[in-house]
């Protein structure tokens, strides 16, 4: 990590910015939690050693903010036996990695599954387009920001052939489950400045209202994340929770309306669980009866529970990104961290992404010595 | 997969703009952008889609971070989202559904 701080567009506000959230801290005189829900941010603050500069009374998490993660188990079984029966399965690269109960997507494609890497739904389309005597399923993943993008190509007419299984999330609901767990200690988030490109940052008050737990909307550049946190523990100070958007270049209260409309239109929420979180009431986003035609789900018959024959591995037992995305714990409270669980070979999903906790941690280390970066 | 990256629109045909990003050009579908955008505008692309058009007073700030990034190796793991991001916006002009 060693030079990495050095890189700031602006070290000297970047110094400010640090010494007064330790002033901050130094009022209040009591530990604080704060809680990011963004894979962007973590990169960012692992890449740029921000967790040397907060000051050690405050704590920054990374919640659930990876989608990819918090894919449950038994939607990554739905892809696998989909491939299993013939389909082609076209999905971002992420996903192929993430373990299912016996299988990954990656295990069903050495076994002969046709699996399809790509980065945009539409790229999906042209594939499916290019062989239209085969069946397409596009197994969507990512939150809002991505699912308006699937939304997108759903109503623009695809070829008969082409059809979703959507494990698209929708973040606003898993922020409640967070607040609510007994053992949160959450007093404050950092939101996605993306993310709420699309939704806008109104989306958030009722969530404030309810909790009494203030949110700020920042960007993922460094100076933006260090900006968006002092702000946030001012607002944890004061006891004045509301929302707050510190990413005005990119967030408007009212977010992309024509997006949010397309994204409803075809998106309706659901219950469902987020794997190692909990069920999340209306935190899935699945298609509209008016789109049954392009829903996997509907079109095929998924019978995944004849991969529940097999045990679970033994070692996935053990895996603790559960309590890692909820902020209970760290990386480092996991005995199979950079030991049995590698990027190469992850035992749970929050290895396989590049914004998982444990992947991150693994690339930059979480709390890198910064003792050489000037002061 | 979700930082999304900002590129220059360079040309527009209906719903399908050539972008510029760092000197790779691309094509970015406009059909759920937040506002109307020209030739000239910088719009952030996500998953082959512009989902803003970036306000003219913001772009050099935005560029900033990304260009830092770019200027690493390609193995870093901001750099491959940005990168896939970029490989997200199609070659060539992709057929559109709409008949
Ligand atoms: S979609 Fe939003 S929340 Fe997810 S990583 Fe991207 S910027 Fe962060
Ligand atoms: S290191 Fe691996 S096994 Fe441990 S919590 Fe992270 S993903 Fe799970």
């Amino acid at each position: 990590m060693t030079g990495e701080a050095l890189k700031f567009r602006d070290p000297e506000l970047a110094r400010a910015l640090a010494a007064k959230l330790a002033h901050q801290m130094t009022e209040i005189g009591r530990p604080v939690s704060v809680m990011h829900v963004c894979g962007s941010h973590e990169q960012a603050i692992a890449k740029f050693g921000l967790r040397s500069l907060f000051p050690k009374a405050l704590t920054v998490i990374m919640g659930p903010g990876c989608p990819v993660c918090v894919t449950d188990v038994p939607e990554v079984d739905e892809g696998v036996v989909l491939a299993e029966q013939g389909v082609h399965i076209a999905t971002y690269g992420d996903m192929l990695k993430v373990p299912g109960t016996v299988r990954s997507l990656a295990d069903a494609q050495a076994l002969g599954g046709k699996i399809h890497v790509v980065y945009s739904p539409a790229q999906a389309v042209e594939l499916a387009r290019s062989m239209p005597e085969q069946e397409v399923v596009f197994f969507a993943t990512g939150f809002e920001t991505t699912a308006v993008v699937t939304a997108a190509v759903i109503v623009d007419n695809p070829p008969k052939n082409f059809s979703v299984l959507s494990a698209h999330k929708y973040i606003p609901p898993v922020m409640e489950i967070v607040a609510e767990m007994p053992e949160s200690r959450v007093e404050g988030f950092l939101a996605a400045g993306h993310a709420a490109t699309i939704t806008g940052w109104a989306v958030f008050e009722p969530f404030v209202e309810r909790h009494k737990i203030p949110v700020v909307v920042a960007g993922f550049e460094p100076l933006d994340i260090l900006a968006g946190l002092v702000e946030l523990v001012e607002l944890v100070k004061e006891g004045t929770p509301r929302v707050v958007n510190t990413f005005p270049r990119c967030v408007t209260r009212e977010g992309n309306r024509a997006a949010q409309a397309e994204l409803w239109r075809v998106f309706r929420p659901l219950g469902g669980r987020w794997r190692g979180i909990a069920h999340v009431p209306n935190g899935n986003l699945r298609l509209r009866d008016e789109y049954a035609h392009v829903d996997a789900r509907r079109r095929f018959k998924i019978d995944i529970t004849k991969l529940w024959d097999y045990a679970p591995p033994h070692l996935a037992n053990q895996c603790i990104c559960g309590d890692i995305m909820a902020g209970i714990r760290n990386p480092y409270d996991c005995k199979l961290f950079n030991k049995e669980c590698l990027p190469e070979n992850p035992v749970g999903a929050c290895m396989v992404s590049n914004e998982g906790t444990c992947k991150i941690w693994h690339l930059y280390g979480g709390v890198p010595d910064l003792s050489e970066v000037p002061a | 997969m979700c930082l999304g990256v900002p590129g220059k629109i360079v040309d527009i045909d209906g719903d399908i703009a050539t972008v510029d990003f760092w000197g790779v050009r691309r094509q970015v579908r406009l059909d759920i952008i937040d506002e109307p955008a020209a030739v000239g505008d910088y719009i952030l692309n996500h998953v082959g889609f512009a989902i803003r058009r970036i306000p003219e007073e913001s772009v050099a700030e935005t560029l900033s971070l990304y260009e830092q990034l770019m200027a690493e190796a390609a193995d870093d793991a901001m750099t491959s989202d940005i990168r896939g991001e970029i490989a997200a916006a199609s070659a060539m002009a992709p057929e559109k559904g709409r008949a």
